[in-house]
């Protein structure tokens, strides 16, 4: 069956604290991290960009599970910086990882969602017998307007996917989407930074989504909250996740290691693939995950996931990698000076 | 540098391609066509390196330019590869941590780009392991 055959996440050591975020714009450090929910994010060194982060990502999958390169029959990039607007982050991933030249790549944009979108991809032509190994990936450079509520969340971080079906460490039992055209955050052409409709992120745009897909595949498959030993919902804040989870029935236990955003921030295309991972590093053979991505513009992909005997056989290594929270754990915290200067804010003449 | 130069470099940027004479056992990074020792007897082939090694000496640079201008202070130091090549690259770690014998590991980061209309030029960097 069609299934995750290796994981890899990768996070940038840097890290910058909400609250100092809030003190350059006068506002209140605590009550907006209590509120968001999160209290350090993550930003990139100066030499890492969502082409860095993929490979790193991909190498750490492939660090786990001996996979012939040369079986890689595609790879896609999910993410809303990449590096180039024209000229794949893929190829470099394909090169880095040495699946080049016989393979299909392309890169995604569905905002958050696009590493999600990536795998639903990666399943088809695994399904199909197209391929042996697709490799999906979401990560992003997360952007956001200095002083905009984004700011103290938009994070640097992804996670790669490698799908497959043979001995997968995860089948997945099941996908499905719930896709509108809802106009809740967008960033135009030639613009650095994304725009958002405020308060209308929440109820028609993440909740109406999240809760449509997972209504769907709860119903699809013919389950309750509690016939899944994790969930993971896609994490923009500390907050949203929890209550949608709250909406549909699941428990915070069943949340938990999967909420990588309280000292991570919002990866956008790689946040609910990096809390996916983040369960993946924990989960035993036999255990069920639920997860929903949601990616503004909107859509939810869902997916209904259980882990096979092959996670603790000697196939796979899960220590052959770090886990997200031993990345998590290794940081250096900077204050808004040297942010600034990492995400490129401070501008020097050419 | 040449768009067409630097992919020339690609693979052995990318994922640490040297040479490996067969007949003397030496790796060479950046890789060599011909075996300095061996000479006509020596026989060259491909040698993807590991990507684990040593810091045998470093450099703290606190005075850059161009795309190095940002980075500072940065380590700048001489690594001895596991297989026994040295190569002389940007190891990413605090000033104060970098020492001598260090072992270390590779990865993937930008090494330079065209200005901001250009392209980005990718490889391998290293950290502490």
């Amino acid at each position: 069956m069609v299934g995750i055959i290796s994981y890899g996440a990768y996070i940038p050591r840097y890290r910058i604290k909400v609250e100092e975020i809030a003190r350059v714009w006068g506002a209140n450090g605590t009550e907006i991290s209590r509120g968001l929910g999160v209290y350090e994010k993550a930003l990139p060194d100066m030499d890492e960009d969502t082409i860095t982060i993929s490979v790193e990502a991909a190498r750490a999958a492939m660090a786990r599970r001996k996979i012939d390169p040369v079986e890689i029959g595609a790879i896609y990039v999910g993410s809303e910086s990449h590096p180039y607007a024209v000229k794949p982050s893929a190829v470099t991933v394909g090169e880095a990882i040495g699946a080049t030249p016989v393979m299909t790549a392309a890169d995604y944009e569905f905002a958050c969602k696009a590493g999600t979108a990536a795998i639903q991809t990666s399943m088809g032509l695994v399904k199909s017998d197209m391929v042996t190994y697709s490799v999906a990936i979401g990560a992003d450079v997360a952007q956001g307007e200095p002083g905009d509520a984004l700011e103290y969340t938009a994070a640097a971080g992804g996670a790669a996917m490698i799908i497959g079906n043979k001995d997968p460490i995860a089948e997945i039992n099941h996908t499905c989407s719930f896709t509108t055209d809802t106009p809740d955050f967008w960033r135009r052409e030639n613009k650095p930074y994304p725009r958002h409709g405020g308060r209308f992120t929440g109820e028609p745009a993440y909740f109406k989504h999240v809760i449509g897909a997972s209504k769907m595949m709860l119903e699809k498959m013919g389950t309750k909250p509690s016939d899944y030993n994790y969930a993971v919902f896609h994490q923009p804040n500390g907050k949203f996740p929890v209550q949608a989870a709250s909406m549909l029935g699941f428990t915070k236990d069943q949340l938990k290691a999967g909420l990588a955003v309280t000292y991570l921030g919002n990866t956008y295309s790689g946040a609910s693939m990096v809390g996916l991972s983040a369960v993946l590093d924990v989960a035993k053979p036999g255990e069920r995950i639920f997860m929903t991505s949601y990616g503004s513009g909107s859509g939810s992909d869902s997916f209904d996931l259980t882990v096979t005997d092959v996670i603790d056989s000697d196939v796979f290594d899960r220590n052959a990698a770090p886990t997200v929270s031993a990345l998590l754990a290794d940081k250096k915290l900077v204050d808004y000076a040297v942010y600034a200067k990492h995400k490129g804010k401070v501008v020097m003449m050419e | 540098m040449s768009v067409a130069r630097f992919w020339r470099k690609q693979q052995n940027r990318y994922n640490l391609i040297g040479t490996h004479c067969t007949t003397c056992g030496k790796y060479f990074y950046p890789p060599r066509a011909f075996c300095p020792d061996c000479r006509r007897d020596g026989k060259i082939v491909d040698h993807q390196f590991k990507g684990t090694g040593k810091v045998v000496t470093y450099s703290i640079i606190r005075s850059s330019s161009g795309d190095f201008k940002l980075l500072t202070p940065y380590v700048l130091a001489i690594i001895e590869l596991d297989e026994g090549s040295r190569l002389t690259t940007h190891l990413i770690c605090d000033i104060d941590k970098v020492k001598i014998g260090m072992p270390v590991k590779r990865v993937f980061r930008k090494l330079g780009e065209e200005g901001s209309s250009g392209a980005i030029h990718y490889g391998t960097k290293f950290v502490p392991a």
